[in-house]
């Protein structure tokens, strides 16, 4: 039901999750049980007649089931179709720094939003526990607490979301010597159920469209910092014509201009200025 | 500021565009007193390397003065006078601390998009597409040098600029082409293209200890200048140059072959006819007819090494021969940082003088024309110095 647009899907969910048993019926068929439930239902009624308002009953049957996803008759019979499943994304890169050094970077959780484009800021409460602040759409944030599961110094550190949190995410990082003056291996796992209210799309979104990429531009971040001390950029950098508006406007304002050559397109700023004066 | 800026084919502009400022903490700005035009630049003015967006500022072969370092770069300092390397390299991974700096692997902020066309991607390189990182070039006032802890070359002030500009790119890959000729001394090399690659890649040969150097392009001022540095000229406007490199070396054919040419490679016939073809509908990205002569003339157990350009896909090379002939093929962007120190050593004994090469100084505000100038080879434009 996921392409539904979510003004109307909303509160429709709400509602629905009160009284609604799990869901056990995949989005397809919830989809055909809706249409053809009510285009039953209103066939039904239009009828008029005692046929007429039984088909009407099977159909509001039938799209009550597209809209709840439950089904009595698959639950009785043990049968589950919805395709509720975790995504599971690994990638691995290697580092040329020894595996401490590395484990001790990422075990400094504060690192880890120069690491993941989304994420904002990672608290640590204490040894065990972190707060994680990370974009959400639409310029929100979404926050959850993950904590330390496993932390074995120079090998590995994992952790995963508390049980109350509505966010479902699992991570580990694994280091591994390379082998001689090679560096070392980094293997990043991360695991989450899509999805879980609006933290869950957060997480989603963190990963986004094509999750293996993401990690592994992340992943590259990671090795910069590390290797380069930097992560390579060319933002705010020259150009000719159009692309150079920005640049120019900032540097008018911040008086930066080095060159004896005034730059074109005079901001209009600098006109508004002189009426204030 | 005033930059040459890219905006398609045979389209380049000089514009007023904003200083570049520094943008992280190693980071240097260099006020540029000499830049040059690459032969490489051409391949961008013709339009063949993707990637490339309107605005785009040019050019990989500057060096100047700095004027102000980022506050974690402890090697420079305002007032240095610099030679910057084409090549932007981190110096911390594997790569770089192997001595393969076009290798580096954190200097590409476009890395994914070099991972995808070329399995991984290199170092990033200014002024050379997107796919090279978009860094904006050096044929301007200023450049902002990214990594300038790594790559800049501090200079003596008793050299001339153009003394040492071309440690920047040509003189390093002309000399990095004739290492990788794996030269014996007493060798025989065979070198197409006597652009400027291909002078400074003659005179490395003899320096490696070539016994002969065969230069081979249709340019008689470029030719001359081959001669100049000791190599023997072969016209291919009017030789069938494998007939002659066949009898020069008594039918046992070159030691080393060197493809100084590249991408677009004019070449005549048939076969030149069919890689223009192909390429103007898109089917071949690049010209090889260079590659495919270097390969044919090589001698049994030798060396094919190619420093000029390719960006894509090529046809019809003849790997047969290169297998049966149990063939060595080197190649790649020059490993610049590697060479800036031995190569300005000889320049300061005086082994060799890169100023040969120039053939025309300019204003940068003239580059528009020097383009145009050096992509017809009018007037004997073997290599043109900007002066911003």
């Amino acid at each position: 039901m996921s392409s539904l647009p979510s003004s109307f899907t909303r509160p429709l969910r709400a509602a629905v999750r009160k009284v609604a048993r799990p869901v056990n019926v995949s989005s397809g068929e919830r989809w055909l049980s809706t249409i053809a439930g009510t285009a039953l239902a209103v066939y039904g009624i239009s009828r008029r007649r005692f046929w007429g308002g039984a088909l009407a009953l099977i159909g509001a049957g039938l799209a009550w089931r597209g809209a709840t996803g439950h089904c009595d008759i698959y639950a009785s019979l043990g049968i589950n179709r919805s395709e509720k499943k975790t995504t599971l994304v690994e990638e691995t890169v290697t580092v040329n720094r020894p595996a401490d050094e590395l484990y001790r970077f990422w075990r400094n959780l504060e690192n880890l939003s120069q690491v993941f484009e989304h994420v904002l800021a990672v608290t640590e409460i204490d040894r065990r526990l972190s707060r994680w602040v990370a974009r959400a759409p639409a310029g929100a944030t979404v926050e959850w607490d993950a904590e330390i599961v496993a932390d074995r110094e120079g090998e590995v550190l994992a952790w995963r979301t508390r049980e109350d949190s509505d966010v479902l995410h699992r991570g580990s990082i694994r280091f591994r010597p390379a082998g001689e003056g090679r560096g070392t291996v980094v293997a990043l796992s991360l695991e989450y159920e899509p999805p879980a209210g609006k933290a869950g799309v957060a997480v989603a979104k963190m990963l986004g469209e094509d999750p293996e990429t993401q990690i592994r531009e992340d992943l590259r971040r990671f090795k910069q910092i590390c290797e380069a001390g930097e992560v390579p950029t060319t933002e705010g950098q020259p150009a000719g014509g159009r692309r150079n508006r920005e640049t120019s406007r900032r540097h008018e304002k911040e008086g930066r201009q080095r060159a004896s050559c005034p730059l074109p397109d005079q901001p209009e700023v600098s006109r508004e200025q002189g009426r204030a004066s | 500021m005033k930059a040459l800026c890219w905006y398609g084919r045979k389209d380049v502009r000089v514009e007023t565009v904003p200083d570049p400022e520094i943008l992280a903490p190693r980071d240097a700005i260099v006020k540029i007193t000499s830049t040059a035009i690459c032969g490489s630049d051409l391949h961008l003015y013709d339009g063949f390397i993707p990637t490339m967006q309107a605005g785009d500022i040019l050019g990989h072969e500057f060096m100047g003065e700095v004027v102000e370092v980022g506050k974690a770069n402890t090697r420079l300092k305002v007032g240095d006078r610099v030679v910057v390397p084409f090549t932007i390299s981190c110096g911390g991974c594997f790569f770089c601390q192997k001595g393969l700096f076009s290798a580096c692997d954190n200097t590409n902020p476009n890395a994914a998009l070099a991972d995808k066309l070329y399995g991984y991607s290199g170092a990033g390189i200014f002024g050379y597409s997107h796919l090279y990182g978009g860094y904006a070039g050096g044929q301007a006032e200023y450049a902002r040098v990214p990594f300038a802890q790594v790559g800049p070359l501090k200079l003596p002030r008793n050299l001339t600029d153009e003394q040492v500009l071309f440690l920047s790119d040509i003189f390093p890959t002309g000399y990095m082409a004739a290492e990788n000729c794996n030269i014996e001394r007493g060798d025989t090399v065979a070198i197409w293209g006597a652009g400027p690659v291909g002078q400074f890649a003659i005179r490395s040969a003899f320096l490696l200890g070539a016994g002969r150097v065969f230069a081979i392009d249709d340019v008689p001022e470029r030719l001359r200048l081959a001669e100049e540095g000791g190599a023997i000229a072969i016209d291919d406007g009017d030789e069938d140059v494998l007939n002659r490199l066949d009898e020069e070396t008594g039918g046992l054919g070159p030691d080393s072959c060197m493809d100084a040419v590249g991408m677009e490679a004019h070449g005549k016939g048939l076969q030149a006819a069919y890689d223009r073809i192909k390429q103007s509908v898109r089917l071949e990205t690049d010209r090889p007819g260079v590659l495919r002569m270097a390969i044919q003339a090589c001698r049994k157990g030798g060396t094919v090494s190619i420093p000029g350009v390719y960006g894509g896909l090529i046809d019809k090379v003849p790997i047969g021969a290169a297998f049966a002939k149990g063939i060595t093929l080197k190649m790649g962007q020059t490993h610049v940082q590697r060479y800036l120190r031995p190569l300005l050593e000889r320049v300061e004994k005086g082994e060799i003088d890169p100023s040969f090469v120039v053939s025309h100084r300019m204003s940068l505000d003239d580059a528009p024309a020097a383009y145009a100038m050096f992509r017809s080879r009018e007037d004997g434009c073997t290599k043109v110095v900007l002066k911003p």
